[in-house]
């Protein structure tokens, strides 16, 4: 490291002492304002969220809530985990949030090797692709709503040319399509609606990366595969494909921590209604809507344990490292 | 035609497709987004086909200066919001790169004990719900009486981007090389002096990204918004501003108007830094 002291001979060995501690002092004094800050306001309340979910607290008293002088109760623990829909909340949330990530995966790659070759005006068409990640959520959730507005939106009136009758995307929940007449399928419409929100949000992001990942592949594997005369989707099936693994694989396990966590873009564009009804959006509902603060913070404390749980199963089986 | 040919030509073709498709998708909801706030309400839903607006209807502005006066003139008192959204996103700016700078340079460079641990917690955090976080911070900010201010949020700002620039600052300042920072010493500079004089201007490039994304997570932020400051109209930021054109009373075209202003800054900023941008998200993946 840059300050480390020389290690010289025996004789420097008292006046090395000081001068290490003094290394430490300096670093600790510099990161001392970040610790605070992030104790201070991070793991401090998420310790107190797991006093509040043993604690009857609601919204109208919690000026005299204490921090640990209160008789634990596993009273919301029972609340939250015997709401009627406490299981279907959770299915929801992981339709929502493996749908999301795959498909903003899978999209990611898509873009990624249309746009991998060179091409005149492609890092216009790369600037521009980012832009679904960088406009805020709120404005990119409302257009969509206005888009699906069964009245006056602009998908439903390109649907009426073709004699479909309005549909409202964001408030249905399952919806009859009939497939050239042979069948119906019944699909939860507003839910798949929210996944395809996900994927048209986030795949720049997985965009970015693999483009990345594409553009730094030894291109000698790539020849020779050319020249022993193999086909374009075979050289991605065995060639590109598998280099891609890795980088995907890091990606599967951000898209999912995050979309598991996520809050606005499913109360932006639904409010939770017509089968969207998320974990986050939940915890929030217990907190404002309810004034159940006890509740919520049950269910935050379920939230992350599911999440501890299918990070380190994610970990244990799925996880690929980089080959170094 | 061997299937090597044809497949060449096949995806020759749909390479093109799919770039026209990912441009459209990516472009569209903007241009209807602009082209609609524009428009008077009874237009749009008297002929949704016709979405663009005429030359007439954007030279008049009027959806935008509804939206932008002041409540007692009968407007939505937007400037008031983008007041606040500046204060909140600039001082968040000032406020983490002063102290995750320091905290960056401590961690890529300082040998100190707890080193290791700190960094680790960092990343940890860094992929915890934030929900989780905002309902103890909501009851302690009521309790502290900084709910209903600018600066709980900033504070809170402050907290939730940190980990990220350090994250990504870490990783410059060590490809830095250390023997330019030993020069610096040599010459007579203090620790600090190096910092400041050797280490800040070299990673200027990375410290504007980071500036830019704090920005940006500022400047967008909502739940937080939500549930700090919702009661105080006159300390709403330009998030809560425009969810509250989000309801049956307002017409659409101004929710609109509302959704153009929160999002010109921002891809503004983009364009101008895009090179940046892209660069610093793929090395640091910056939450979202």
């Amino acid at each position: 490291m840059t300050a480390a002291p020389a290690k010289e001979t025996g004789g420097k060995r008292r006046r090395k002492q000081p001068m290490a501690r003094r290394e430490s002092r300096f670093g600790v004094a510099l990161i001392l304002p970040a610790v605070l800050v992030v104790a201070l306001l991070v793991v401090f309340p998420l310790l107190w969220n797991v006093a509040l979910s043993f604690q009857s607290a609601r919204l109208i008293d919690i000026q005299d809530a204490s921090i640990i002088g209160f008789e634990p109760t596993l009273k919301n623990y029972d609340t939250v985990l015997g709401a009627r829909d406490f299981w279907s909340v959770l299915k929801t949330t992981f339709i929502y949030t493996i749908g999301g990530s795959i498909l903003s995966i899978l999209m990611g790659l898509w873009a990624a090797l249309a746009l991998q070759k060179a091409f005149r005006g492609r890092a216009l068409i790369r600037g521009l692709v980012l832009f679904p990640y960088v406009v805020p959520v709120i404005a990119a959730a409302f257009v969509w709503q206005i888009m699906l507005n069964p009245q006056f939106g602009i998908a439903n009136e390109w649907l009426g040319r073709f004699g479909v009758p309005a549909i409202d995307f964001l408030r249905t929940r399952s919806y009859d399509l009939s497939v050239f007449g042979l069948f119906t399928l019944t699909i939860p419409l507003a839910l798949v609606t929210v996944i395809v929100f996900e994927g048209w949000r986030y795949f720049p992001f997985a965009f970015l990366f693999i483009l990345a990942a594409l553009q730094s592949m030894p291109k000698d594997v790539e020849e020779a595969a050319y020249v022993d005369g193999a086909t374009l989707t075979q050289k991605f099936r065995y060639v590109t494909l598998p280099a891609l693994v890795p980088v995907i694989s890091v990606l599967f396990l951000l898209r999912f921590i995050w979309t598991f966590n996520k809050f606005d873009d499913v109360y932006l564009l639904t409010g939770g209604g017509a089968g969207t009804e998320v974990i986050t959006v939940k915890i929030v509902d217990w907190m404002i809507a309810r004034g159940n603060v006890g509740a919520a913070a049950a269910l935050g404390m379920i939230l992350a344990a599911i999440l501890v749980v299918v990070v380190a199963i994610y970990f244990k089986f799925f996880y690929v490292e980089e080959a170094d | 035609m061997t299937r090597a040919v044809f497949e060449e030509r096949l995806f020759g073709v749909l390479k093109w497709l799919s770039v026209v498709f990912f441009a459209v998708i990516a472009l569209f909801p903007l241009l209807y987004m602009l082209a609609l706030s524009f428009k008077p309400i009874q237009d749009l839903l008297l002929d949704p086909a016709k979405w663009w607006p005429t030359l007439d209807q954007i030279w008049g502005f009027e959806t935008y200066r509804a939206v932008l006066r002041p409540v007692d003139q009968g407007g939505f008192g937007f400037l008031v919001f983008i007041r606040n959204s500046s204060i909140v996103a600039v001082s968040t700016v000032i406020l983490t790169l002063a102290v995750g700078i320091l905290a960056a340079y401590s961690i890529a460079r300082v040998n100190f004990f707890g080193r290791k641990t700190v960094s680790v917690g960092m990343i940890l955090i860094y992929l915890f719900p934030v929900v989780i976080v905002a309902i103890p911070l909501f009851v302690m900010f009521s309790r502290m009486g900084l709910r209903d201010s600018l600066y709980g949020l900033i504070i809170v700002y402050l907290a939730s981007t940190l980990p990220v620039t350090l994250f990504m600052l870490r990783g410059y300042f060590q490809s830095i090389p250390v023997e330019l920072e030993e020069a610096g010493r040599v010459d007579g500079l203090s620790r600090l002096g190096v910092i400041r004089k050797i280490t800040i201007p070299l990673a200027a490039p990375a410290i504007a990204a980071v500036a830019l994304y704090v920005f940006m997570i500022a400047w967008n932020e909502f739940l937080y918004a939500l549930l700090f400051v919702l009661e105080k109209r006159e300390l709403w930021t330009l998030s809560l501003g425009v969810n509250q054109l989000n309801n049956q009373e307002v017409p659409k075209t101004m929710l609109m108007a509302g959704s153009v202003i929160i999002s010109l800054p921002i891809i503004v900023l983009f364009f101008a830094a895009e090179r940046f941008l892209t660069e610093g998200l793929t090395s640091g993946g910056v939450k979202g």
